[in-house]
């Protein structure tokens, strides 16, 4: 088969099985628009702004585990792609973007809308390439994919020079089924003598602990996670990213740690002798003041990128490889081994667990007569039934879902963690929608992030893919407001914007339905009538107590056992706060 | 410490700015660099001289071998290896001292590979602490340039790095 390069290029995402395209167009690819035009396989959303379109995609690849596909123009369209690649870099989501260039003459004289696309994404992508020879794009893109999908996942881009897809240069097609690097070559099952020694520290263990994070996500590991804790019968907490890896209903889930994690599970990593670390890495986030962090544990830690090992924190046994593979084994191993878990030290753990759970630390006041956004969430969640997709932007209303909406499945929860980034809520929700349309899909959101990406409400409209927006309406920069109150006696510099859009008129303007939501008692009834609108995209704008804060919370550079709670004087919290 | 690091990385453009681009952003120092095309033109070796502590350098070969063009790596510090560096020096020279100049050069045994009637271009491999040394003999003012490839290396013994 002779094609040309612009048809080349859609053939392969065909090829691969590509569902959607998240685009938008411009001179360096019309080559490629102009192919797109004449099939219907492959799909294409047209977004409004770049940044929707990496957002979307990634959330697609979030969600399903495919992954997600863009394709923009040379210049500004690459730039205002690179945030979007940034956010999917920092959470390891397999990603493939397809980036016109300039034509190859002349690429380096300053030429219209020239960027070097390859030299500014670099330090975001897990790879790039700059494809030369029409000859090559098969190959190039077969080899995208590979990367992107495989090991420690990661977005790839491929940069297209304008002339390599020019249409009356035809040259046969053929998509490689296979593709072999040399220079890469991810490890995928783990040490045997490795998993041993760990499966012998882990059932030695007097105060053990699972800390599992998105790798088990990505790697498809929940399933094993869930069956070696039970099997152990030991605490489990989730990174912000690994939320839904093990059910949160379960009693053996003590909470997210971290940063704004729960006062139990901070304090069990504290007091561990044994942690198995699972597909997380030690983000700042989650360890706080590095020199305290889990100063009696032993680390065994399961990752298949070697660099996450030791990084931050020594680790005693060390395991490179797939969670998958890796827990399969331990399950095996524990089940032959002669070792079982002390029954009495696991007795006294989970008790002293318990006395930490009784502390209470979700707890917020019920009785205000502003709506609490913990409310929203715990109603949102009860609402849908707790198996709605949630996505999210990136603030206080973020640390509120995340503590408040129990996820019991992995790739539900859908966030910006590593490199937080406002504007990613709405798109999110949008590429969820188009790869399961019948989910209740919800975009967890504040009035400052949701702005950042407002104009995506349009791509909503036009691709019919009815999402529930849920702006916790606080008129502040929340998460910034909380760090001034915290730590610059409330100096609320910048953190306020004085205009405020009305968001009803403006989801009306953009074709959907507005509700604003100004009492408690509303708030359910509110979340019913919209959810019950199963074809219409619905911006609930709930008009939340705008002094709330998020607790418990470590402040930079303290430890976990160093939590700041939310406390009523006089409460059982005094004691275990002293 | 300081390390030595031999690095096969795939002849592509770019490649090298990987490399760079992992120090810079990572905040690692990179004291020296040299690269060039092997006997197999599809790779190219490089040789890269850093310092940090075991846990730095332990990170900076994760990283290196992480990059998708880096094809195999060694930390030549870890056992007996040679390391050599070629240097160029221009030397001022004049009928007084062009004989003390010779002499010098043939204790280091290096060798005058340009000749003028003011100056002499001295050719010198070897530890670059020899070529420190070198350096050092002279008076600042009589020393008009100098040119230093910074350091390549090979490990002793009949193993080799290798595809
Ligand atoms: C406002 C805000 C507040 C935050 N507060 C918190 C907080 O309180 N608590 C918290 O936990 N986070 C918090 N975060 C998120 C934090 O910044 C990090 O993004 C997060 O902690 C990282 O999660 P993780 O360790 O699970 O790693 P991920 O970023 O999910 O990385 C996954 C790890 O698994 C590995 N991996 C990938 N695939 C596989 C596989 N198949 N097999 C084995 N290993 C694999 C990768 O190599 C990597 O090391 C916050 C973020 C924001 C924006
Ligand atoms: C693109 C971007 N710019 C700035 C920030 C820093 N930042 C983190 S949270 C936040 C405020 C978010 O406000 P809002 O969306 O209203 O959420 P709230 O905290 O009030 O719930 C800001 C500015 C960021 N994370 N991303
Ligand atoms: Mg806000």
């Amino acid at each position: 088969m002779e094609l040309s390069g612009g048809h080349i290029v859609v053939q392969c995402l065909k090829d691969e099985g590509v569902e959607f395209i998240f685009g938008y167009p411009g001179g360096s690819v019309l080559h490629i628009y102009d192919a797109i035009f004449h099939q219907d396989d492959v799909k294409h959303i047209l977004v409004r702004h770049e940044q929707g379109a990496t957002h979307s995609a990634d959330a697609y690849a979030r969600a399903t585990g495919k992954p997600g596909v863009v394709l923009v123009t040379s210049g500004p369209g690459a730039t205002n792609a690179v945030t979007g690649i940034a956010t999917a870099y920092m959470d390891s989501i397999p990603m493939v973007i397809l980036s016109g260039q300039v034509p190859s003459p002349v690429i380096g004289s300053d030429a219209f809308q020239e960027v070097d696309t390859v030299g500014i994404t670099r330090p975001c992508v897990k790879h790039n390439f700059l494809v030369k020879d029409v000859h090559d794009i098969a190959e190039t893109i077969k080899k995208a994919f590979y990367l992107a999908t495989t090991g420690r996942p990661g977005p790839v881009l491929v940069d297209i020079p304008k002339d390599i897809t020019d249409p009356n240069i035809k040259v046969p097609y053929k998509y490689p089924k296979k593709v072999n690097m040399r220079s890469y070559n991810p490890v995928v099952v783990g040490h045997k003598g490795q998993i041993k020694r760990a499966v012998e520290v882990l059932l030695s263990a007097q105060r053990p602990m699972i800390y599992s994070g998105g790798g088990v996500i990505l790697g498809e590991g929940h399933k094993e996670l869930t069956e070696l804790t039970q099997m152990l019968g030991y605490p489990i907490t989730n990174t912000l990213m690994g939320l839904g890896a093990y059910p949160a209903t379960d009693k053996q889930f003590v909470g997210m740690l971290g940063m704004h994690g729960t006062y139990e599970a901070n304090m069990a990593m504290h007091e561990s002798d044994v942690i198995l670390a699972v597909g997380a890495r030690f983000d700042d986030r989650v360890t706080g003041k590095l020199a305290e962090f889990c100063p009696y544990a032993k680390i065994i830690h399961i990752d298949v990128d070697p660099s996450s090992i030791s990084k931050t924190v020594r680790v005693d046994i060390p395991i490179v490889g797939e969670v998958k593979p890796v827990l399969e084994q331990m399950i095996d191993l524990v089940k032959e081994s002669k070792l079982k878990p002390s029954k009495p030290a696991l007795e006294a753990w989970w008790q002293l667990i318990e006395s930490w759970r009784s502390v209470n630390c979700l707890d917020y006041d019920r009785g205000s007569l502003f709506i609490k956004p913990q409310f929203v969430i715990e109603q949102l969640y009860e609402v849908t039934r707790g198996d709605a997709y949630v996505t999210s932007d990136v603030g206080q209303h973020q640390m509120y879902a995340a503590q408040y909406y129990k996820f019991d499945k992995p790739r539900r929860w859908i966030n910006s963690g590593g490199l937080g980034t406002m504007g990613f809520g709405l798109p999110a929700a949008i590429g969820v929608k188009l790869a399961f349309p019948d989910a209740d899909v919800a975009c967890v959101t504040g009035e400052a992030s949701i702005q950042m990406c407002i104009q995506e409400l349009s791509t909503a409209l036009q691709y019919h893919t009815p999402v529930k927006i849920i702006n916790l309406n606080n008129r502040y920069m929340g998460m910034v407001r909380q760090w001034q109150e915290f730590s610059y006696q409330s100096r609320y510099s910048q953190s306020y914007m004085d205009t405020i859009p009305e968001f009803v008129k403006l989801a009306e303007a953009y074709g959907h339905v507005g509700i604003r939501v100004e009492k408690p008692a509303d708030v359910r009834p509110a979340l019913q009538e919209a959810f019950a609108m199963k074809d219409r995209t619905v911006f609930l704008d709930f008009i939340t107590d705008r002094t709330e804060n998020v607790y418990p919370m470590i402040e930079a550079g303290k430890a976990h056992h160093d939590m700041k709670l939310r406390l009523a004087p006089g409460t059982p919290l005094d004691r275990e706060l002293s | 410490m300081r390390h030595i690091i031999s690095i096969l990385i795939e002849n592509e453009a770019g490649a090298l700015s990987r490399v760079a681009g992992l120090f810079s952003a990572r905040g690692y120092n990179i004291e020296s660099l040299t690269v060039a095309p092997t006997e197999d033109a599809s790779l190219s070796r490089m040789t890269l001289v850093t310092r940090g502590n075991d846990e730095i350098i332990e990170q900076i070969t994760k990283q290196l071998n992480k990059l998708v063009d880096v094809v195999k790596l060694i930390d030549l510090a870890d056992a007996p290896h040679i390391e050599r560096e070629l240097m160029l020096v221009k030397i001022k020279t004049n009928a007084e001292t062009r004989e003390e100049v010779k002499r010098m050069v043939d204790i280091f045994r290096g060798k005058i590979i340009d000749v003028t009637p003011a100056s002499y271009v001295v050719e010198m491999t070897g530890q670059p602490s020899k070529l420190d040394a070198f350096i050092h003999g002279f008076e600042e003012d009589s020393i008009i340039e100098v040119v230093r490839s910074g350091p390549t290396g090979i490990s002793r013994g009949e193993k080799g790095l290798h595809l």
